[in-house]
């Protein structure tokens, strides 16, 4: 047993993908089991390892994590990316939230038809640039620091930076009219732990495929 | 001013509705101010009150809230509803019969009354609303919802007169999706 958290998903991004973000900017080496076989997820629910059934799970302190937000507040609380105090914490997890949501249409992304697509691509641009970059551009313009909340670095940060990624793969100049964003971006992306994460070669996971897709439909069983 | 909690949204359960019960169950007295018409949203939207545009939006604590989720989060740790360290707090999402058996104690997490009993209240109850009897073969949620519901804060809640709202009525969705659509 070599102590370190063991993520249990697909070989891709999904909901596993936000832990595997926020545990590489606390510095925190992990292992990871893919699931590729309907055998391996069903040998998961016998062991009863999976409390509701599902992934994302992760295995960490003696625990069988599962329930994707559960999982994150424990490493942020754990490693100090939560906020000093409620108040901090309160602002932590709106913000989270915004973007998780945000991040929710583009999970979904690949399981749509191709009609489905086209509009639930313009549905994802229109609320970035409407609804959700408009709120962290005036946050960061409100107190002109580089990090969302307590002027250091928080599960916020983190969380709006994969997102802000997320949202360029689909359209690249999705920042042009969101300086203090662009600068958040170079800063977030410039800490050793998280630029570490974003070089090839680390865990994080390519944009879902179509294999991505086939994979999961199989081993969930869903048609 | 009253200091009192400010709860803004719709008058009907949703997605304020948990937020309510952890309220009441801190033994926390609010108000409630309605959104009824597409003009009260667009207003609540117009004077920028709500970060994402979105109800429910809670004023407490000199904070306008929103994101039900970051809202319970804030009550259930402000009045201790969360489990007294961190390997407890994970556990808050439990919600199951074998946490409550293999535990062998009154409540889901620790010793104490936390949010996920207040919520796994909240939901048996709801279940039963479309099922009575789906507690038929769960024996330990029975003895849970009888003792839960007995907690002072939690039977006051349970009466009559009190915050709760009732099942969506299916009369008022013309209304409700005038009002978001």
């Amino acid at each position: 047993m070599s102590g370190k958290p063991k993520l249990y998903y697909f070989d891709g991004r999904g909901k596993m993908e936000s832990i595997r973000w926020l545990l590489s900017a606390a510095g925190i080496e992990f292992e990871e089991e893919f699931l590729t076989t309907r055998e391996q997820y069903e040998k998961l629910l016998q062991d009863g390892s999976l409390l509701f059934q599902q992934v994302p799970m992760v295995e960490m302190d003696g625990m069988k994590m599962v329930q994707t937000r559960a999982i994150l507040s424990y490493i942020a609380a754990k490693h100090n990316l939560y906020g000093k105090d409620l108040k901090e914490r309160v602002l932590i997890d709106m913000y989270v939230e915004g973007t998780d949501d945000l991040m929710a249409f583009i999970i979904k992304f690949p399981f749509l038809s191709a009609e489905d697509k086209e509009k639930e691509l313009a549905n994802i641009i229109e609320k970035a640039t409407g609804r959700y970059f408009p709120v962290y551009e005036k946050v960061l313009k409100g107190h002109g620091q580089n990090f969302l909340v307590g002027n250091r670095l928080s599960w916020a940060d983190v969380h709006l930076l994969e997102a802000i990624l997320m949202v360029e793969e689909k359209k690249s100049d999705v920042l042009s009219a969101f300086p203090r964003l662009q600068a958040f971006k170079a800063n977030i992306s410039s800490i050793p732990a998280i630029k570490k994460f974003l070089e090839p070669g680390s865990q994080r996971k390519p944009v879902p495929d179509d294999k991505y897709v086939e994979t999961v439909r199989k081993v969930l069983r869903m048609y | 001013m009253s200091g009192k909690p400010k709860l803004h949204y719709i008058n009907g359960r949703g997605r304020m509705e948990t937020i309510r019960w952890l309220l009441a169950a801190a033994g926390v007295e609010f108000e409630e101010v309605y959104v009824e018409t597409r003009d009260d949203l667009l207003r609540l939207q117009n004077s920028g009150v709500l970060m994402f545009q979105q109800v429910p939006m809670v004023e407490m604590d000199g904070m306008k809230l929103v994101q039900s989720r970051a809202i319970c989060n804030y009550i259930s740790a402000k009045h201790n509803l969360y489990g007294k360290d961190l390997k407890e707090r994970v556990l808050y999402c439990i919600n199951a019969t074998s946490a409550l058996k293999d535990h062998g104690k009154d409540f889901l997490v620790g010793n104490q009354l936390s949010r996920a009993d207040v919520q796994l209240l909240e939901i048996i109850l709801m279940a039963e609303e479309v099922k009575p009897d789906i507690l038929a073969k769960f024996p330990v949620l029975q003895s849970f919802k009888a003792r839960t519901s007995n907690i002072p804060t939690i039977k006051k809640f349970l009466q009559p007169g009190s915050p709760r709202k009732p099942p969506f009525d299916e009369k008022e969705l013309p209304k409700v999706l005038k009002i978001f659509y």
